[in-house]
């Protein structure tokens, strides 16, 4: 059992609130290479505010590092943001221990949504062994305590950058996206104050003036990542830089799928089942990249791939990007991607 | 055969053992302590309270110490940490006028009550490399005075009973008290969320749109009315006992620019104020936030906008160094995934290029898709 | 001639009451009133700091006025106060019903944006998305304002400025609006690029039955395309009659010397 032992936390910081939303769910099974946190490291002892009645040191922080109020203010805007599907609610993000743009609004809104019980997978590029991947993981390892896996199957919650797992999510997982830029207007009008006004009077023709003149000039479109989307009909919403290979999977998907970012203060969700279109024209489809090989690893097609340049003489190979659904191939696993 | 990538984890531990190594430095020279760092360095250790947004010698020093003098990355250090304290409430407005001086200047008076009190200063300085503090030799003790208890008015109240510069802005005391680290910043913002955003601007940043109103992106004619440094009590109202108690001291600086207003069909021609204020002692960041904030009131002295300084998106939006070097900085992080649709792209497109060259002798203009 | 042959003939297309601006103590322009009729052209003339600019940026929603009320018979034939409506609604009108001609093309177009995505774009605004119908009428339009086909994927910056001008008008009639107001159309251009652009404006004026508010320090562009003249000074409207009428027998002596200033054709 992975359970961890709570007698010896605090009471403000477990109690109920620690728990998120989503503590009452049974568990899901843990396989794979799930691990146990490593033995908390002590805070500085000089820091004025540590204590809080508990002898245990990782305790200096509260669960998952953002206090209480704060946390509650991330789920009201989670929730509004569920509501209104790929709207961005503005939010009060806070200063993380990790720089802005290295994911501090994913990290804030899985701070805010993690409870003991789950499962965190942390990818970047579609790795688990990134290093921003692996300082994110340590940091929830660290001050939440949660059980990490590299396991997609495993995890009930995934944050992730750049990517979105090749293996297809359940109604039991929640996929958190770090954000750079939440405007998908933004490159095509730089003042925020017009672009809400934008957004809320509908005025997207631009959006489809861009896609026009990549077709003028190239034949196609010509957007290969962060390939704006229209959710549920309504709100054109930027997908965060993932490669638009990933966008059908947004679609009226099982899992529940939330954008933190920190430094733009803004939060947004696409809620379980939604219909989310990628712009494009009738004569001119949208249309995801496709790779001519299988991965030289596990042999896996239909999946996203990268390039590895293995020498300077134009030596190359193409692999997996999702390193988990690579190894699980690997070692025969079945997976339905 | 290619394996992929493992061992992060490993190599991110042994990275910030060699940084613990590095910041520690040739291990023969003396370790610097804190006290050092607060009392020798006290305006690096300033700026980092000022723009970290939290007013702690020591909690800054230490950050100044751990990021290698890096003041921006003590900066975050410190911004990270605040985020973990709870806020019990709003202290009084601090009363600058009852300000301990250390150092009061005013370049619109020659003379005038209270003086002109030079204090510590950079100001008149031969900018000379002094070999002598190389050798650590100890400086004279300084000349001191005996306070004369004087009251030391405000130079814009004083052009205030006049009726010659604007009012200051009263607050509603009634109404809340915005928080920029608790809200979202939206636009349009008010005063006070102005100058909260101001006040934790970068320095650098600050110091720059400045400059670029005085010479002649908005311009406004600005005279420093008044710079003063010194000690200001901190209160806070306690309700149990229905009046406010103070809680402690805190080193100031704040500059009132007076500057020049042709009048409006509200107004009467009249001086208007820009204002500055900063934790410590810095005089750069006080006198270049008071430029800027006042560029910034174009609208509501319905002045023309120009120029960069008065863009309150572009001013607000990019001021605050955290934020700019977290994300500047990320461009180091892999992409690879991204740049590898990009890749395929321009594969493709090369590919294209040379089929339409092969085919009519001519680029394509459009392929057919 | 003034058209008062529409179909709605009882109602004006645009009602301005009383319409007036001020900057603080300034006046932008003071208590102006009129109407303008279905393919009507009305030229507000006057020198600059007229307020003339000021007056056609109140009819056209852009600046609210401080006093007064302008009225736009919309297609359905109601009548709206466009200070009263919505931004939503007023926003929309603005990018369907209504054009607005520029006095400099970078203001009205995007000149980084292809001259097919410029004329494209309130297409695309109003829910066109087929690649080929849309670039099928971009190229339709060009020839209407006389710009080759093959620079169709050229960006305005490559253009000439009476290109671009005609770009922008272009760009503004291609969702058939039934309004344009236009601010010193001509001005900046060459003489003899100026006659061909007033050309052809006369002519897309007449074959669309277009109705338009034309700003112009220039009384000849007046008399070529208006029907009807308006005389601004100081913020006030001075003289108003048809343009024929005015320009040939100008009532006032401000007018007057406005007319004797100018060379007549």
């Amino acid at each position: 059992m992975t359970e961890r032992d709570t007698s010896s936390l605090p009471s403000p910081s477990w109690g109920g609130a620690g728990g998120g939303a989503r503590s009452e769910r049974p568990r899901a099974e843990r396989k794979g290479d799930a691990v146990r946190p490593a033995a908390p490291t002590a805070p500085s002892p000089t820091l004025p505010h540590e204590g809080g009645g508990s002898g245990h040191a990782d305790t200096a922080y509260n669960f998952a590092y953002l206090d209480e109020q704060t946390k509650r203010m991330i789920r009201r805007a989670i929730l509004k943001g569920i509501a209104i599907p790929g709207y961005q609610v503005p939010f009060a993000s806070r200063e993380m221990p990790m720089p802005y743009g290295w994911g501090t609004g994913g990290v804030q809104v899985t701070a805010a949504i993690l409870g003991p019980d789950d499962t965190l997978k942390v990818i970047d590029q579609g790795s688990d062994d990134t290093t921003n991947a692996v300082a994110i993981r340590g940091f929830f390892a660290r001050t939440a305590g949660v059980t990490t896996t590299t396991s997609t199957q495993d995890a009930t919650v995934i944050q992730t950058r750049h990517r979105i797992p090749e293996r297809t999510l359940t109604e039991n997982q929640v996929l958190v996206f770090q954000v750079p830029i939440p405007e998908p207007l933004r490159f095509l009008e730089p003042r925020e104050t017009e672009t809400r006004k934008m957004h809320a009077l509908e005025e997207y023709g631009i959006m489809h003036v861009k896609l026009y003149e990549d077709i003028a000039r190239h034949g196609h479109i010509a957007t290969t990542y962060a390939y704006p989307v229209l959710v549920d009909g309504r709100y054109v919403m930027d997908p965060s830089p993932i490669p638009k290979f990933d966008n059908p999977k947004m679609n009226r998907s099982d899992a529940l799928m939330l954008f933190g970012a920190g430094r733009e203060q803004r939060i947004y969700a696409i809620p379980p089942h939604t219909d989310v279109k990628s712009l494009d024209f009738e004569d001119h489809p949208f249309e995801v990249q496709r790779f001519e090989e299988p991965c030289a690893l596990c042999g896996s097609t239909g999946v996203y791939l990268d390039e590895i340049v293995t020498d300077d003489k134009g030596g190359r190979m193409f692999v997996c990007s999702d390193s988990d659904l690579c190894e699980e191939q690997r070692a025969g696993q079945p997976v339905d991607a | 055969m290619y394996v992929a990538v493992k061992g992060g984890e490993t190599a991110i531990r042994n990275a910030h053992r060699l940084l613990a190594d590095e910041r520690r430095g040739d291990r023969s020279v003396p370790d610097i302590t804190l006290s050092q760092i607060s009392e020798q360095l006290a305006l690096a250790v300033d700026r980092v309270m000022a723009e970290g947004s939290l007013y702690d010698r020591d909690l800054a020093a230490l950050a100044v110490k751990q990021a290698r003098g890096d003041l921006i990355e003590a900066i975050f250090l410190i911004r990270a940490y605040r985020t973990t304290l709870p806020r019990f409430g709003a202290s009084e407005p601090v009363d600058t006028a009852a300000m301990r001086i250390r150092r009061r200047i005013s370049a619109t008076y020659k003379d005038l009550p209270g003086g002109q009190l030079l204090g510590p200063t950079f100001d008149y300085t031969h900018r000379l490399l002094e070999p002598s503090l190389a050798d650590g030799n100890e400086p004279p003790e300084p000349e001191t005075g005996v306070a004369t208890g004087e009251a030391v008015p405000r130079v814009t109240d004083l052009l205030g009973t006049e009726g010659l510069i604007e009012p200051d802005p009263q607050a509603d005391p009634d109404a809340e008290i915005r928080d920029l680290t608790r809200e979202p910043l939206e636009f349009p913002a008010d005063r006070s969320l102005r100058l909260q955003a101001l006040a934790r601007g970068d320095e650098g940043f600050l110091l720059a749109l400045g400059y670029s109103t005085q010479r002649g992106y908005a311009r406004s004619h600005p005279f420093v009315g008044e710079i003063r440094i010194g000690e200001v009590e901190v209160e806070v109202f306690a309700e149990e006992l229905g009046f406010s108690v103070p809680i402690g001291r805190i080193t100031a600086t704040e500059c009132q620019m007076v500057n020049q207003f042709k009048g409006s069909a509200k107004a009467p021609p009249q001086f208007t104020r820009g204002y500055g204020l900063v934790f410590g002692q810095s005089e750069r960041k006080a006198m270049s936030m008071a430029l800027v904030e006042r560029a910034l009131r174009w609208e509501e002295l319905g002045e023309e906008q120009t120029a960069p300084a008065q863009d309150e998106e572009f001013v607000l939006s990019h001021a605050d160094n955290i934020r700019a070097t977290g994300f500047v900085e990320h461009l180091k992080l892999p992409h690879y995934v991204d740049f590898q649709a990009e890749l395929e792209l321009v594969r493709r497109m090369h590919a294209e290029a040379k089929t339409g060259d092969e085919t009519d002798g001519t680029p394509r203009q459009e392929a057919a898709e | 001639m003034p058209h008062h042959t529409s179909l709605d003939n009882d109602t004006p297309l645009l009602r301005a009451s009383g319409v007036s601006r001020f900057y603080g103590s300034r006046i932008g322009c003071h208590d102006v009133s009129f109407e303008l009729w279905p393919g009507e052209v009305l030229a507000i003339v006057g020198e600059s700091g007229s307020g003339k600019t000021t007056l056609l940026n109140c009819l056209s929603g852009r600046l609210t006025p401080t006093a007064g009320v302008v009225e736009y018979r919309m297609r359905d034939g109601t009548v709206r106060g466009i200070f009263s409506m919505s931004e939503a609604e007023r926003r929309f009108l603005a990018r369907t019903d209504w054009g607005f001609v520029h006095q400099d093309a970078r203001d009205g177009l995007r000149m980084t944006v292809s001259a097919g995505g410029n004329v494209g774009e309130r297409l695309m605004a109003v829910g066109a998305r087929n690649y080929g119908a849309i670039r099928g009428e971009a190229l339709d339009w060009l020839e209407r304002v006389e710009i080759a086909a093959d620079r169709v994927d050229d960006r305005p910056d490559t253009f000439s400025g009476g290109m671009r001008q005609r770009l922008q008008i272009a760009r503004n009639l291609v969702t058939g609006p039934r309004l344009v107001f236009m601010d010193e159309p001509t001005s900046g251009l060459d003489v003899s690029v100026q006659a061909r652009l007033l050309d052809l404006l006369r002519g897309l004026v007449a074959d669309l039955g277009l109705a338009a508010i034309v700003v112009t320090h220039d009384l000849a562009v007046a008399r070529m395309i208006s029907h009807r003249l308006m005389v601004m000074r100081g913020g006030e409207v001075i003289e108003t009659g048809l343009t024929d009428q005015v320009l040939d027998d100008p009532r006032s002596a401000y007018a007057q010397l406005l007319v004797a200033s100018v060379l007549q054709p």
